[in-house]
Formats: C-alpha cells, structure tokens, sequence
C-alpha cells in the first residue's frame, strides 16, 4: 500500500507571515493539529504544531497578557526542518519514520508542493484495515514451522472449506523454529478449519484455553 | 373480546425449515426440544400456541434490499449462479443455499411480527419466537447463519405501525452487528449487546467505542467481556447495563434476543457461563419490562450451538419465567428417554448444571475486574449525564 492511497488531500497550510493568532483560529476551526507553513509558491517552507502556538500563546492564568506576541509571524516559531514523505512511499515505511522520529504528522510533497498529509491517526486506521477487524470474521492464530511453504499450506486448508480469508499477519514467534500465522476468516464457525488444520499437524494458538498458550 | 393472555409462544413445525444442512452447527431442532419439554411439563396450553404468519416481502424490505431478497428467492429455486451468490453471503460455509430458503427465512421473520403484533395490541403481555433472533443479517448481505434479519425488520416494525421506541437487549455470545448497524443513527432505538469480545471472536465488532452515530449517538451499547468468563461476573454486567441502560433510555418495548451460546458447553465460544445464567438472564428483562414498559417484551432465540445439552433447558426457561413458574431438579423423564436416543451426547439430567461443569479457571480474578472496567467504560455517558442532571 502507498500513501497517496491514504493521504488526505484537504491539507490546511498557512503563508509564513501570517500571525500565530491566525494559527489558533485555524487549528481550532478545523479541528487539526498540524500546519505546513508554505512560501507564495506554495512550496513547503516548514510546520507548526498546536504545541508549538500553545507555548507561543500567553498563559491563561496570566491576567495582563502580553496580546503582541499573538501578531507574531508563524515562521518565529515553526520547525524549518520537516519531515516530509512522498505519494509513492510504501505505508508501512512511513509507519515506521512516525515511529523513530516520534512526530504527529507528515506533510507529503511532490516536485516541492505540498499534496497531502498523513497523520498518526490515519496511520493507525490503515493499521487497523490491515488487521480486518473491520468486517465480519473470526480469528485463528496457528503456529507453524519456519520453512517455506507452511503458509500456502494453510491457505489450502482454508480454502477447502470454501471461506473467505480477510487478513492474515504472519510474525516471529519467541522461538526461531516457528512462526506464527494469524488470520482472520469469514466464517462464525472456525472448528471444521481448526480440525483440518490440527490433522495436517499444526498448533493452533487460538482458539485455546487460557494458561495452556502462554 | 377475550381476556388478555400473559404470555404467547410462536410455534409451527414449518419453523424447523430453516435448515441449511444436516451437520450444520445452526439446527432448529432446538425449537422442537424447546417445546416438547415445555409441553412434558404442562407448562404450555394449546390457546398459548400461536403459529406465525409469513412475513411478506414489503415486511422483510422494511430492512432488507430488493436485490437481496431476489436473490434470496432465487437461490432457493436453485437458480442463482455461484459468484452471483457469493456478493450476497449466500453459498458460503456460513449460510449455504437451501431449497426454499427465501419461504423459510420469511416465516421466522413473520413469527418475530406475529409475536410483536400480539404485544403491541395488547393480545398479550409477553410473546416469545424462538426461531427469531437472527441478529447477523446485514440490509443486502447475509452472515453468520442469518439471511433476513427478524430482529431489525420487527424493530422498524414497530417504529412505524406503533411508533414505538425500542430497546433491543442481546445476550447472544456474538455481538449483534446487525441490529446495531440497522439502527446506529436513530435515537428512537436502543441496542444493548453483551457479548464475548470479537478481538478473536466472530464478528470481530462490537467494541465499547461503538456508540452510534448522529442523532443515534449514545444510543448503542455494546460490553464485550473477556473469555472464560463465568456466571458471576456475567451476571453483574448485564444486570447492571440493562438496569441503566433502561432507566436512562425509558423504552416502550424490550425486545431480547436470548442466544445461549455463552454456556461452557458451546462448541462454538469461550465464555464459562452456566443455565444459572439462563435463569436470570429472562427474570431481569421480565422485571423491567413491567417496570418501563407495562409488561410489553418480546422475546426471541438466537445461536445455541449445544442444541441438546443446553438451548432446550435454557430457552425453556424463557417461557417459564413468562409464565412465572418456577422449576428444579430433573427433567421429565420422558423428555430424556425420548430425546436420548438421538442425542450424541448425554443429555443433561437436570435443571441445574453440576457444581463441577468445568475445571477451575486460571486468571479469574483478573477477567473479573477487567469486565468491570469495560462496563464502567460502557456505562460512563449514561452515569455522567445523570450526576450532572443532578
């Protein structure tokens, strides 16, 4: 999956001489977090983040606050450095630069014009799509040897029964030896697959009694 | 005109049409078990028994999309090609076509609105169909053993010839999907699913978040609980939701769906619970429905996959707290001798499960408090527009 599958292409950006009081009315109108800062080319020139105009906004227990500091331009506070992707960056690339960097949000940039912008939120949804929690199933978790082959076996097994698989994650298990295999299945009824796939010799993690698993 | 009946129950043999196939885990055979036992007890009179009309295809439309009722009856016929089907959820290891299933699906549904139009004029207190409860039926897609969705056609039934506002409680092990979606933006229905979490179970939804949407919203319940969770902590979650969640909404008709695929026995789920569960589970709605309602509450069946061990005991005991009669102890023996000679299994000799139905288990203590958490999550709106109406 790219990003431009999952990018919002509605980005909200500010000039850089606009004021961070005009920041505040953007971020709390639009309910958002993040705004690239643009030049009148509409190149990318850097990024504030609600954090940043918080700590740039006069303290609500100050009675007397200073309300110059508000007319201030945004680029006396925005990051010049931005962290930025593109339309053709793999999501799960991305997932991961969010992870490191430990940032909120990535504006994406295509011959140096700003085009969309992806957020952590939008990140973890696409995650949660990944997983196909989102449509009808059951999930089996099957551990299986790490040789290859073991996964098309599986899916034989499960396409026997004629159901429709909706995800399937495969991750290391604590030992090297084997795998496991997490899918989620189109069916209420799982036991015929878990039938099949324990006479073909595998181990099915779940569905299994607590305690036994661990 | 006659004297209003305490409560009625919807039966026909033709209910047990709705077979997919012989070693399909969903077997209306339970309603015939459910019956008989009843009929062995004395407990249910012939003028108590009233059969369901067929749901017509404006009814089932109320909720459903024409293609997919097309469809449906196509299948049925043996006329829909296989890929057409699939786009349907029809064909599949979950709902195979079978013959006539359009008529058969349309006569539990009608047996939900013959139930319905009993209670709502005021023919009788309480109704029950235990072949209705089919809550996984989405508007153009059938799922999980379900093709038409009673439970939503009678909902929205009752929204418009009664204009009535619903509370729908399932106890089904799975969450109600169905029902939910069908009603997630109208304020005029709530739904409240108590289920086992769908992190691994089947449908995978009904998450505390759910909430509805809109004007819907506050108006979907959901507390899903841990597996392995047993009688006491069920207990506690869903007298206390229905308790609140009823106050809060003030319904003019409880509509339950009573699956009994939480027991332990249940092939199909991982929650513990045992037919003390079954006992109270139908005694609180029955309160409430007297409280809020004037005693108007339907009741319907839903999964129930140990069809011989416990649906029959379980479902019976639906009836039986309609009635207000109290029974322990064993069954009629000749309900058992009957019946055993079929079942795989050995029928369970008595009312109550043993005290040893399961090995003890690990962790108890821990999915006990963590049910308690998600009830308080699930409960948190309710609670805190009450202490600040206060």
């Amino acid at each position: 999956m790219i990003i431009e599958e999952i990018m919002n292409r509605n980005v909200h950006t500010m000039y850089a001489d606009q004021t961070i009081a005009d920041a505040l009315t953007l971020l709390n109108r639009q309910k958002i977090r993040h705004i690239p800062i643009v030049n009148k080319e509409e190149e990318l020139v850097g990024i504030i983040s609600d954090r940043d105009v918080r700590d740039a906004s006069p303290s609500t227990l100050d009675l007397d606050p200073d309300k110059a500091l508000l007319d201030s331009p945004v680029s006396s506070i925005m990051e010049p450095d931005v962290i930025t992707a593109h339309p053709l960056d793999f999501v799960e690339e991305i997932s991961a630069v969010f992870y490191e960097q430990r940032i909120g949000c990535v504006p994406i940039v295509e011959k140096g014009r700003v085009v969309g912008i992806v957020t952590e939120s939008d990140m973890l949804h696409t995650l949660i799509l990944l997983t196909g929690a989102h449509q009808p199933s059951s999930h089996i978790e099957i551990q299986v040897e790490n040789v290859s082959g073991k996964l098309a076996e599986i899916t034989s097994i499960i396409s026997k029964r004629k159901v429709n698989i909706i995800s399937v994650l495969v991750y290391p298990n604590n030992d090297d030896k084997y795998k496991n295999l997490v899918f989620r299945v189109q069916t209420m009824n799982p036991m015929g697959i878990i039938q099949d796939i324990t006479d073909h010799g595998h181990k099915v993690l779940w569905p299994n009694m607590p305690g036994v698993t661990e | 005109m006659t004297k209003k009946q305490d409560a009625v129950f919807i039966y026909s043999p033709e209910l047990l049409q709705y077979k997919f196939h012989d070693q399909h885990p969903f077997n209306q055979i339970r309603i015939q078990l459910t019956y008989e036992l009843l009929k062995e007890l004395d407990c249910l009179d012939d003028e108590e028994i009233v059969s369901p009309r067929l749901a017509s295809d404006e009814d089932i439309a109320l909720i459903h999309d024409t293609a997919y009722i097309e469809a449906v009856k196509k299948a049925g016929q043996g006329e829909l090609p296989e890929h057409i089907a699939s786009n349907y959820g029809l064909g599949t290891e979950d709902t195979p076509v079978f013959s006539n299933m359009h008529e058969a699906s349309a006569l539990m549904v009608g047996g939900t609105l013959t139930a319905v139009d009993y209670v709502m004029e005021g023919k009788a207190n309480h109704a029950l169909n235990l072949g209705g409860g089919l809550h996984h039926g989405f508007r153009g897609k059938a799922s999980g053993f379900c093709i038409y969705n009673d439970s939503s056609i009678a909902i929205e039934y009752m929204r418009k010839k009664y204009g009535a506002r619903v509370l729908y409680v399932d106890t089904d092990a799975h969450h109600g999907d169905g029902v939910q979606w069908a009603f997630y933006e109208d304020p005029d229905v709530c739904t409240l699913s108590i289920h086992e979490t769908g992190r691994y179970l089947f449908p995978g939804t009904g998450n505390i978040t759910e909430k509805g949407q809109g004007k819907g919203y506050g108006f979907s319940f959901n507390v899903p609980v841990d597996a392995f969770t047993e009688d006491e902590s069920w207990m506690k979650v869903y007298e206390t939701a229905i308790h609140e969640v009823a106050e809060y909404f003030k319904p003019d008709v409880i509509l339950t769906q009573n699956g009994a695929d939480a027991h332990y026995y249940d092939p199909l789920t991982h929650l513990s619970v045992s037919m003390e569960s079954y006992r109270f589970v139908p005694k609180v709605a029955h309160e409430l429905a007297h409280k809020y309602c004037d005693g108007r509450w339907i009741a319907v069946g839903g999964g129930g996959y140990d069809i011989w061990r416990v649906v029959p005991r379980a479902w019976a005991l639906i009836w039986l707290e309609m009635k207000q009669k109290h029974v322990s102890g064993n069954l009629p023996k000749n309900w058992l001798d009957r019946w055993q000679k079929q079942a795989p299994l050995t029928l369970s000799p008595s009312w109550e499960d043993p005290e040893n139905l399961y090995p003890a288990i690990p962790r108890k203590q821990e999915i006990t408090e963590k049910n308690y958490q998600t009830l308080t999550k699930a409960l948190y709106q309710i609670r805190s527009h009450k202490n600040a109406s206060f």
